[in-house]
């Protein structure tokens, strides 16, 4: 749709007391609840992306004795039976220092109690198909480090990966209704704005304007209204995930930390606004020759 | 002779309603200058709504500029429309806009540059006495400069067809007369000229004018009515 801009003289032709009214507002509010349910949306399809690259195959093995010359030893046995295994793409140990670093939170300093009997933890990727080995190595694991216990990750993140989808899809839900109901709000903001005018496009009609050139001076009028409306409810609601992405890291959960948004996630909250803007001229101008069809 | 409007056997009713205007027949030459008369309510208006392309007829054809209305493409009306100058008898004057912007909408409507415009619109307000009124907003203007207003309006782009209902009511007789004098210059330039009005001295101040009347919705004996020589024809009864 090419729309070729109003003069100055056409500009006079309509009051402009913009802003004035509602609309920009109602706009405002809008995109401040649809830029914030798309950031949802994003962060926590950021989010599920992660976990799924971890449900596709990640093992934590716990390796628990009080005894640390056993303890070690079956630590030694675990990775070396796990690097050996074609099945397994990476295998971490998780070192001591970040040990006390994961436990610090609930231990405090006696984390570096020497004497505490500290797990020591594995950490074990699959390849690509590479979960049809995970009972062989238990197997395995059961037999030569008695003390090593598989926590399949899979088992606990399933369900967190379920509500997180269903979130992701809420909020894709709610971004597409909230772009109905901001269509809904120009199409009214349109109508209104034909009754309080319509002497004036009486006139023009009367004088020979297309009704191409009716409906430029209107959405013209109406894509400004939310354009500001846009970019005031944008502003809004960044700052607030701003304050909310600050407040998340503050918490230092690692999951949390994962729903995070990169910079294509912003690129696409950028776009939000102009994309509201974009409806309300496509919505104004389609309401607008609507009506002006219905004149003689 | 060309006829630039052809009414045949037309019929106007609003919605449901019985008829307004029934069995209207007559043609308008190019070029001549014609006076409608008839009571109120007799459907004056609605005669010139349908000249001026505000409404179709319900049945019958009108021609106007040799084209049936009826069938006529919607997206051609503009173009019609803007082959036609209207004096409305409310004015309809856009209130926000300034006396010079009023009177350059059809010019600017057409596409005229503002280069253009500006001579134009200025030249056609002085002419209607109200060149010192230029940026005046039709509320501080009084009846009759409205009137004068709607009239600049009506004739900036100097139209083919000119419809003007009742276009002298609100002005005093030397303004009347100064404004059918130029209703007659623009007519002498090619102008076909239709004035609604219950004056019936205005008749008498254009040589050559004809008259139809309106009676109760039709044309009322056209022939008898006609008062004055017919210039270049009469109104054809059809």
């Amino acid at each position: 749709m090419i729309v070729r801009p109003p003069t100055t003289p056409e500009k006079r032709l309509l009051p402009e007391g913009r802003f004035a009214g509602p609309m920009p507002w109602v706009i405002a509010i809008m995109m401040f609840l649809t830029v914030l349910a798309a950031a949802g949306g994003l962060g926590l399809s950021h989010a599920a992306r992660g976990l799924t690259a971890r449900l596709a195959g990640g093992i934590t093995i716990q390796i628990v004795d009080a005894n640390p010359d056993r303890r070690e030893a079956a630590a030694d046995k675990v990775v070396q039976r796990l690097r050996a295994d074609p099945h397994v793409a990476h295998v971490h140990r998780v070192e001591a220092a970040e040990m006390a670093r994961l436990l610090r939170p609930w231990l405090g300093q006696g984390v570096l109690d020497p004497d505490l009997p500290v797990p020591i933890l594995v950490d074990a990727d699959f390849g690509a198909e590479g979960r049809s080995g995970l009972p062989a190595i238990a197997s395995d694991l059961a037999r030569i480090a008695p003390a090593a216990r598989i926590d399949d990750q899979s088992r606990w993140l399933l369900p967190l990966a379920g509500l997180i989808a269903t979130l992701k899809w809420l909020a894709a839900a709610v971004v597409v209704m909230m772009a109905f109901a901001s269509g809904a709000t120009v199409t009214l903001a349109a109508r209104g704005a034909l009754n309080t005018h319509k002497p004036t496009i009486d006139v023009l009609h009367m004088l020979g304007a297309t009704d191409k050139q009716v409906a430029r001076l209107f959405q013209r009028r109406i894509a400004l209204d939310a354009m500001f409306g846009g970019v005031t409810g944008f502003v809004a609601a960044i700052a607030v995930v701003e304050v909310l992405g600050n407040r998340l890291a503050a918490v230092g959960s690692e999951l949390l930390a994962s729903g995070g948004l990169g910079w294509g996630s912003w690129l696409v909250l950028a776009l939000v606004p102009l994309l509201g803007a974009a409806l309300a001229l496509a919505v104004a101008r389609w309401t607008v020759l609507a009506a002006l069809r219905r004149m003689p | 002779m060309d006829h630039i409007v052809q009414f045949d056997e037309v019929g106007l009713s609003y919605g449901a309603d019985k008829e307004t205007l029934s069995d209207i027949n007559f043609t308008l030459a190019s070029g001549a200058f014609y006076f409608i008369t008839g009571p109120s309510g007799a459907g004056k208006t609605s005669l010139l709504k349908l000249l001026y392309l505000a409404l179709r007829p319900s049945r019958g054809v009108l021609r106007l500029f040799g084209e049936d209305v009826l069938t006529l493409d919607r997206e051609r009306l503009p173009g019609f429309r803007r082959r036609i100058g209207v004096v409305f008898q409310d004015f309809r004057l856009v209130p926000h806009l300034s006396a010079y912007d009023n009177v350059a909408l059809p010019l600017r409507v057409a596409g005229y540059e503002e280069s253009e415009v500006d001579g134009a619109v200025s030249e056609m307000l002085s002419w209607v006495g109200l060149g010192d009124r230029a940026d005046a907003k039709p509320a501080t203007l009084s009846g009759g400069e409205q009137q004068r207003v709607a009239i600049a309006r009506s004739v900036i782009d100097r139209p083919e067809l000119l419809v003007a209902d009742e276009p002298t009511g609100n002005v005093d007789p030397e303004m009347a007369k100064r404004l059918l004098h130029l209703f007659d210059a623009l007519n002498k330039l090619g102008t076909t000229v239709v004035i609604a009005t219950h004056d019936i001295h205005l008749l008498a101040r254009v040589s050559g004018a004809q008259m139809l009347r309106i009676d109760k919705g039709r044309v009322a004996d056209p022939t008898g009515a006609l008062r004055h020589p017919p210039r270049p024809g009469p109104v054809q009864p059809r």
